[in-house]
C-alpha cells in the first residue's frame, strides 16, 4: 500500500505538536520512525489511522485523497495499527481482544467462536510465541498483552502496519521473532511503519528512515544513508557525548554492610531460593529473559507480594515488609515495570503524581501538606529529569511516552530512598533521555544510593552496572563483576536452564 | 481554573433559584432561604460522607439506614436517661461503627465491590432499627437536646452552622492532607496508589467510617428537629446523597470531586424540593422532576467540559 502523508500539522492546547510533516511509505518497504519523546511520532501516526484528525495536511492512500471520520474508515482501507499504551480490554479472552470490533459470525449470526480460536492460534504460530487463547488479558504478563496487541493488528490482514514500540516490553527473543514475521510481511508487499528507541533495530529491519524533532520533520532517507551516530545527530540536534557514564568503581562489597540483602527468597511458581546483596554506591544489574522471575522478585522485594519463605535485611537490620507503604518507610524505592497500571495516576496532574508517593515528606507529624515545599520538589524534579510539558497541573496522561515514564520516575525519587530498584527503567524512552537516566542512576549511586537495575536489554545492563546477576526460571543462574561480563555470557547463562529443560516445564 | 469545575452546577442553581423566584413571590425571602438550608442540612451530611466514597470510586449506599439506626440509637440513650454528650457520643459511635463494618469487608473480606458490602450493612442497619425501636418512634426527648435540630443562633439555624463547619473541616481534609490526597489517588488508579506506598486499605477503611460518622451527625440533627428517633428515617436518604454528588460535579469512576460542588448539589436538590411545595406540585410529580434535573445538572456540566476543551485546543 502506498500511503503519503502530506504537511500534516496538529496542535494541542495551543502548542504545535506537529509541523508540516511529511512521510512517504511505499509498498513493501519496512519505514522507521524515529524521534526523541515527544517528537510527535504517536500523534502522527494517530492521525493517519484517524484516532486523532489534524489541523491541516493530507493524507492520500494509493495517491487517492482521503478523510477518516472514524478509526473505522482506516481499518476499511486496510490499515492497523499497535498502539505504545496497550489497548486492550482486560476482561476479555485473548480471543475476543484479539478480533475486538469485528467478531466473527456464522451463517446463523451467532458467533463463531470455533473459526476465531483457530485463526488466533494460527497467528500465534506464526510468530512463534505460545500463548493460550482463550485465557483473560488481564492474566497475562505486559510482554503477552503487548504480543495479543500485535496478533490483533497481523489479524487484520492490513496492507499497512503500524506499529508503535511493539518491542518495548518483550524478550530479544520475542522481538527477533517478531522481525521474522515482520520481514515476510514486506515480502507479501505489506507496508510497515515502526516506530522505536532502539536504533540497532533500525538498522537491522528497516528501509527507509524518517526523522522527527519537535513536531518538525527532519528528513527521510534509505537507512543504508546514514549511520547510527548521524541519526541520533538528527534526533536530538546535537551530538551526544558517551552514553553510559564513567563507572566510579570505588565500593568495595565484601568490606561494606549490605543496604540490602536477600536470603533464600522464595515464592512458589516464581523464583526460588533467591540469595544476593547489594551494597551502598552500587549499581546490581539483575539480567534475564522476560518471565525469569525478576519483576516478580522486585515485587516480593517491595513488599507487594509476600515471601513464601526467606528473609529481607535492610542495612543490616531484618526488614518485615508485607506492604509497599511499610517498604518505602523502610528506604526502598520500586520504579514498576507497567507505568500504566502500577506507575501512574492518568487523569490527575504531573504535581499530583510526582508527590502521591512522598507520604510525609511534605507534610507536617499530623499529616498537613506543604504545598509550598511540594511544588519546589515538583519543579526540581522536571527540571532534573528534563520532563517536557506544558504546566505542572498538566494531566499525566497527556504527556508522550517517554516523559510519562520520567514521571513514574520521578515520583519515586522523590521519596528519598536509599534502595532504588528499577524495573525496566528505560522502556519506551529516547536515546538522549536513556543518557539522562543513566547519568542520574549513577549520580544517584555516587551519592550512596543502592541501586538494583533490572532490565532485558543487555547494553544497559553491560553499561551500567557494576555487578550482574542473571536469573532464569525462578533462579539465580550466574552473577558476574561488569568488567569480565560480555553479552555472550549472560545470554549464557540467562538460557542455559532454558534449553537444557525445554521439554519440560518451560513457561 | 479549579472553581470552574463546580461553575456547571453553581450555574444549574442559579436558575433554579432566579426561575423559583419569578414563579413564587414567597421563594426569595430570608426566611425561606433559611429554611430551605436547614432542610438540607441532612442531606448534606450524608452527600458529604457518600462524596468521600465516590471520590475513591465506591458507593454507600447503607447512609440512609445507618441514618435511621443512629435516630433510634440516640432516642434510646436520651430516654433511658444518659445525658445529652454521651447519647450523642453513641449515636456517632454507633454510625462510625456500620461505616468500619462496610470498609472491613471490603478490605478484610475482600467482598469484590462496595455496593455489595454496603447493600448488606444497609438492610441489616435498617433491620436492627425496627429490632431496637419495635418499629414505633421514639418520641419526647429532653427540651435541651433539641436545640441540635431546632433552635438558632441569632437567626442561622444550627443545623446550618453544623453542616457550613463540618464542610469547612473536610475541604481542609480533602485538600490540605496526605489523607485527602491518598483518597483521591486511590479513586484515580488504586492500584498505581498501592505501589506508591499508600495505606490504601486504612485509608478505605477512614473513609467508609468518616461516611457512617457524617450519618450519625445527620441522626443528631434530624432526631432534634423531629424531637423523635424513627426507625424509618433515611429512607431512600442514599439516593438523594448520591444524586447531590453526582451533580456536584464528582465522577462516579473515582478520582474527582469537590466539598464545595457537593454542597451546591445538596442545595440544588434543596432549593428543588422546596420550590416544588411552594408552587404546589404534588409529591407525585416532584420526583418525576428530581429525575429530569439530575439529567439536567449533569448534563450542563458536560456541556461546560466541551466548551472548555474546544477553547484550550
Ligand atoms: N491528548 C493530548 N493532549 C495534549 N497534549 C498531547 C496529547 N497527546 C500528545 N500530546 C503532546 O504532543 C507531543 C507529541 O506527543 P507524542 O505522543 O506524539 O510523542 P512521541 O514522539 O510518540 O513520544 P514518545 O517517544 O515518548 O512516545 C508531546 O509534547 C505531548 O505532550
Ligand atoms: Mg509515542
Amino acid at each position: 500500500m502506498h500511503v503519503e502523508l502530506k504537511n500534516i500539522s496538529k496542535s494541542y492546547t495551543g502548542n504545535l505538536v506537529l509541523n508540516k510533516v511529511t512521510m512517504n511509505v511505499k509498498p513493501g518497504q519496512v519505514h522507521a520512525l524515529i524521534g526523541e519523546n515527544g517528537a510527535g511520532k504517536s500523534t502522527l501516526m494517530k492521525i493517519l489511522i484517524g484516532v486523532e484528525t489534524a489541523d491541516h495536511g493530507d493524507i492520500f492512500v494509493n495517491r487517492k485523497n482521503k478523510k477518516w471520520r472514524t478509526p473505522h474508515d482506516a481499518r476499511d482501507a486496510g490499515i492497523a495499527m499497535v498502539f505504545q499504551e496497550l489497548s486492550l480490554i482486560p476482561t476479555l479472552s485473548v480471543i475476543e481482544n484479539v478480533f475486538l470490533g469485528r467478531l466473527l459470525r456464522k451463517q446463523s449470526g451467532l458467533l463463531d467462536w470455533h473459526e476465531m480460536k483457530s485463526q488466533v492460534e494460527k497467528i500465534f504460530e506464526e510468530i512463534e510465541f505460545p500463548l493460550d487463547a482463550e485465557q483473560t488479558v488481564e492474566e497475562l504478563s505486559i510482554a503477552q498483552k503487548q504480543m495479543v496487541e500485535i496478533a490483533r493488528a497481523l489479524s487484520q490482514n492490513a496492507r499497512l502496519i503500524i506499529l508503535d514500540e511493539p518491542t518495548s516490553p518483550l524478550a530479544e527473543r520475542d522481538a527477533e521473532r517478531l522481525f521474522k514475521r515482520i520481514k515476510k510481511l514486506s515480502e507479501k508487499n505489506v507496508s510497515i511503519i515502526y516506530i522505536t528507541h532502539r536504533l540497532e533495530q533500525v538498522f537491522k529491519i528497516a528501509h527507509l528512515i524518517t526523522i522527527l524533532r519537535d513536531g518538525e520533520f527532519i528528513r527521510t532517507c534509505p537507512v543504508s544513508d546514514v549511520d547510527m551516530q548521524t541519526v541520533v545527530r538528527d534526533m536530538v540536534g546535537r551530538e551526544l557525548s558517551e552514553q553510559f557514564p564513567d563507572r566510579t568503581q570505588k565500593v568495595n562489597g565484601s568490606s561494606k554492610k549490605a543496604a540490602l540483602r536477600v536470603e533464600g527468597a522464595t515464592r512458589s511458581n516464581e523464583f526460588n531460593n533467591v540469595n544476593f546483596s547489594v551494597y551502598n554506591g552500587e549499581i546490581l544489574g539483575i539480567a534475564g529473559l522476560v518471565g525469569a522471575g525478576r519483576t516478580e522478585l522486585a515485587e516480593a522485594i517491595f513488599g507487594v507480594r509476600r515471601l513464601d519463605q526467606g528473609m529481607v535485611t535492610v542495612q543490616g537490620k531484618i526488614a518485615k515488609i508485607n506492604s509497599p507503604a511499610a517498604a518505602v518507610k523502610t528506604g526502598i524505592g520500586l520504579i514498576a515495570d507497567d507505568r500504566k497500571l502500577k506507575g501512574l495516576v492518568p487523569d490527575a496532574s504531573v504535581h499530583f503524581n510526582l508527590n502521591v508517593a512522598t507520604q510525609r515528606k511534605f507534610a507536617t507529624r499530623c499529616g498537613w501538606r506543604l504545598q509550598g515545599q511540594e511544588i519546589e520538589a515538583s519543579k526540581r524534579l522536571i527540571d532534573g529529569l528534563q520532563i517536557k510539558l506544558q504546566s505542572l497541573q498538566q494531566n499525566a496522561a497527556g504527556l508522550s511516552g517517554g516523559n510519562q515514564q520520567k514521571v513514574a520516575i520521578g515520583k519515586t525519587l522523590n521519596t528519598d530512598s536509599s534502595i532504588l530498584i528499577f524495573d525496566e527503567p528505560t522502556r519506551g524512552i529516547d536515546v538522549g533521555a536513556k543518557r539522562e537516566i543513566y547519568f542520574l542512576l549513577r549520580k544517584l549511586a555516587d551519592e550512596g544510593a543502592a541501586i538494583i537495575l533490572v532490565s532485558s536489554e543487555l547494553e544497559e545492563i553491560l553499561g551500567l552496572s557494576d555487578r550482574i546477576i542473571v536469573m532464569c526460571q525462578g533462579r539465580i543462574t550466574g552473577e558476574i563483576v561488569a568488567a569480565n561480563a560480555t553479552q555472550e555470557k549472560i545470554m549464557e547463562m540467562a538460557v542455559g536452564i532454558y534449553e537444557s529443560t525445554k521439554n519440560g516445564v518451560t513457561a | 481554573m479549579k472553581w470552574l469545575r463546580q461553575l456547571g452546577p453553581l450555574l444549574a442553581l442559579i436558575v433554579m433559584i432566579v426561575l423559583l423566584s419569578i414563579s413564587s413571590p414567597y421563594f426569595f425571602t430570608v426566611d425561606n432561604l433559611l429554611n430551605i438550608f436547614r432542610q438540607s442540612s441532612v442531606n448534606a451530611l450524608l452527600a458529604l460522607g457518600q462524596l468521600l466514597v465516590i471520590i475513591t470510586a465506591g458507593i454507600d449506599l447503607s447512609v440512609g439506614s445507618i441514618l435511621g439506626l443512629c435516630a433510634v440509637a440516640v432516642a434510646l440513650s436520651l430516654k433511658a436517661g444518659w445525658s445529652i454528650i454521651v447519647s450523642i457520643f453513641i449515636c456517632l459511635l454507633v454510625g462510625a461503627f456500620v461505616g468500619w463494618l462496610n470498609g472491613a469487608m471490603l478490605t478484610k473480606m475482600k467482598l469484590p465491590h462496595p455496593f455489595i458490602s454496603t447493600l448488606a450493612t444497609m438492610n441489616v442497619a435498617r433491620g436492627l432499627a425496627l429490632i431496637i425501636s419495635g418499629g414505633f418512634p421514639i418520641s419526647d426527648l429532653p427540651a435541651s437536646y433539641r436545640i441540635w435540630g431546632a433552635s438558632s443562633v441569632s437567626i442561622i439555624p444550627v443545623p446550618v452552622i453544623i453542616v457550613v463547619v463540618v464542610y469547612f473541616i473536610f475541604h481542609i481534609f480533602l485538600t490540605k492532607t496526605i489523607s485527602g490526597r491518598d483518597i483521591y489517588a486511590i479513586g484515580g488508579n488504586k492500584v498505581a496508589a498501592y505501589y506508591s506506598g499508600i495505606p490504601t486499605d486504612r485509608r478505605l477503611v477512614v473513609v467508609y467510617m468518616l461516611s457512617g460518622l457524617l450519618a450519625g451527625l445527620a441522626a443528631i440533627i434530624l432526631t432534634g428537629r423531629m424531637n423523635s428517633g424513627f426507625p424509618l428515617a433515611g429512607m431512600g436518604a442514599e439516593l438523594d446523597s448520591i444524586a447531590a454528588v453526582i451533580i456536584g460535579g464528582a465522577s462516579f469512576f473515582g478520582g474527582v470531586g469537590t466539598v464545595w460542588g457537593t454542597l451546591v448539589g445538596a442545595l440544588l436538590m434543596g432549593v428543588l424540593r422546596n420550590g416544588l411545595n411552594l408552587l404546589d406540585v404534588s409529591a407525585y410529580w416532584q420526583t418525576v422532576v428530581i429525575g429530569a434535573v439530575i439529567v439536567w445538572a449533569v448534563y450542563m456540566d458536560v456541556l461546560r467540559q466541551r466548551v472548555m476543551k474546544k477553547k484550550r485546543s
